[in-house]
């Protein structure tokens, strides 16, 4: 309990160390769910409304990559980014840029998978009209988004969830570097090795009340558009 | 919604079409002639295959056998076709954002949509509702809606699926209205339904299925008077037709 109230005290101070930390994991984890949506989203709806030989077993395949396991993504990244390795050369081990790519690796398989399912339930019940209206494939798909963006939400934050709890992967990839790489996951693993409870406590809460606010915009933005487009 | 000179969809031409799926028949060697004029209504009991022609006609299924032409053609895109499903999906939008959609896909000038918006809403007398979320509307109100995103394709020949199914008798009434408008401005209108009601009041033609094949075309007043087959008979004696 003591613990606790120490950890509630570091927050509520406004200690920059520990505000750094939960800036940089933001910007990791959000640019990870923009980039994996940029990706997913349209992935999915194409598998969603495209028949072709395999079909199944990529989306067999899809649904299995939503279990990644982070350390394995998180493994090769590091061997694609590592000076050895064939994106070596860009310099990107061990900065944001690696955690970023890790987390939209782990991301993008959740926003596809979970996108091809919605769009296909929305495409049983819209064929027929869109059919009719003869309109074009990418009409089709860009009807079929739209209409689906509040159900896509959900996939989103699934994506953002899995993100911000995540560190296997940017473990790996970032190297955990104070003041450039330590995320809020990283930093918690790393404090309590040392055994500083308080700031590993601090972080889990704020990390917990992220993604309960988070969590409780998209819902609060769902369901104001909901009631206002259906 | 402008009064329309006869189109070059007409006529609609079945030429000896069959629809299988796998071992199932569901229209057998249909030759039929949909021209211009009153409403075209095809009755029959359920599973006759009165969507499936209807869909046939739209352009949406193409035949097992036979040939179907509009006009004189084949395969002609369904660009002044419009139809209007039994149960149709409301896009997740407001019922004036729907007709804009359809607008669009028909690509009608930009600067059009807000009158043709406003008029169409008016004809189906929606305009109050204009902002209301499609999907919250009434089941009246929702095929009204359809009707009116429709005709928002501007099209010389509308089909109609049992439009009035489910509806109690103020929305059917409002949407017949709708469906006598929409004729006497030149629009042909071919609709499915097994209401005989409803094929009285509304029918210049009818077209009478029964397991897939036609059993049975004419004026409406000479079918409802004098019907020549017996399942014709059967049917409009209220008896059960299987």
């Amino acid at each position: 309990m003591p613990q606790d109230l120490t950890a509630l005290q570091l927050v509520l101070s406004g200690d920059p160390a520990l505000f750094a930390i939960v800036r940089l994991s933001l910007y990791v984890s959000l640019s990870a769910v923009v980039l994996a949506a940029l990706i997913g989203i349209p992935l999915g709806a194409w598998i969603a409304l495209t028949r072709f030989p395999g079909r199944q077993g990529v989306i067999v395949m899809l649904n299995a990559l939503m279990g990644l396991p982070p350390v394995v993504v998180g493994l090769a990244v590091y061997l694609t980014l590592s000076r050895s390795g064939p994106l070596g050369a860009f310099g990107l081990l061990f900065t944001p840029s690696a955690m970023i790519i890790a987390q939209t690796v782990l991301v993008t398989p959740i926003i596809a998978a979970l996108t091809r399912q919605t769009i296909e339930d929305l495409w049983i019940e819209y064929r027929d009209e869109l059919t009719a209206m003869n309109l074009g494939p990418l009409g089709r798909v860009a009807t079929l988004i739209w209409d689906a963006r509040f159900s896509l939400v959900t996939a989103l934050l699934a994506g953002f969830g899995r993100a911000a709890a995540e560190v296997g992967a940017i473990i790996i990839v970032g190297g955990n570097i104070e003041g450039f790489t330590r995320t809020m996951t990283t930093a918690i693993a790393l404090e309590t090795s040392k055994g500083d409870l308080p700031l590993a406590v601090g972080l889990g809460l704020v990390l917990i009340a992220i993604v309960i606010a988070v969590n409780a915009l998209a819902w609060t933005a769902r369901r104001a558009g909901e009631r206002l487009a259906g | 919604m402008t009064m329309r000179a006869p189109s070059e969809e007409l006529p609609i031409v079945f030429e000896g079409v069959t629809v299988a799926a796998g071992p199932v028949t569901i229209l057998d060697s249909i030759s039929l002639t949909l021209l211009p004029g009153p409403p075209t209504v095809l009755i029959g009991p359920n599973g006759s295959g009165k969507s499936t022609l209807l869909r046939m006609a739209m352009g949406l299924l193409a035949p097992s056998r036979g040939r179907i032409t509009w006009g004189g053609r084949e395969n002609v895109p369904p660009l002044k076709r419009a139809i209007v499903f039994q149960r149709p999906a409301m896009l997740r939008r407001s019922a004036a954002a729907n007709i804009r959609f359809a607008l669009r896909a028909a690509s009608i000038a930009h600067a059009e949509h807000a009158r043709r918006t406003s008029e169409l809403l008016e004809l189906v007398g929606l305009e109050r509702l204009a902002d209301r979320a499609a999907r919250r509307l009434s089941g009246g109100e929702q095929q009204r809606l359809a009707l009116a995103r429709a005709l928002a394709r501007d099209p010389a020949v509308l089909f109609l699926d049992e439009p009035t199914a489910s509806l109690d008798p103020t929305a059917t009434k409002a949407v017949e209205d709708i469906i006598r408008t929409v004729s006497e401005r030149n629009i042909k209108v071919v609709m499915a339904t097994h209401d005989l009601g409803e094929a009285r009041r509304l029918a210049g033609d009818i077209v009478m299925l029964h397991r897939g094949r036609i059993v049975e075309t004419g004026a409406a007043a000479s079918f409802f008077d004098r019907p020549q087959t017996a399942e014709a008979k059967t049917f409009l004696a209220g008896e059960l037709l299987v």
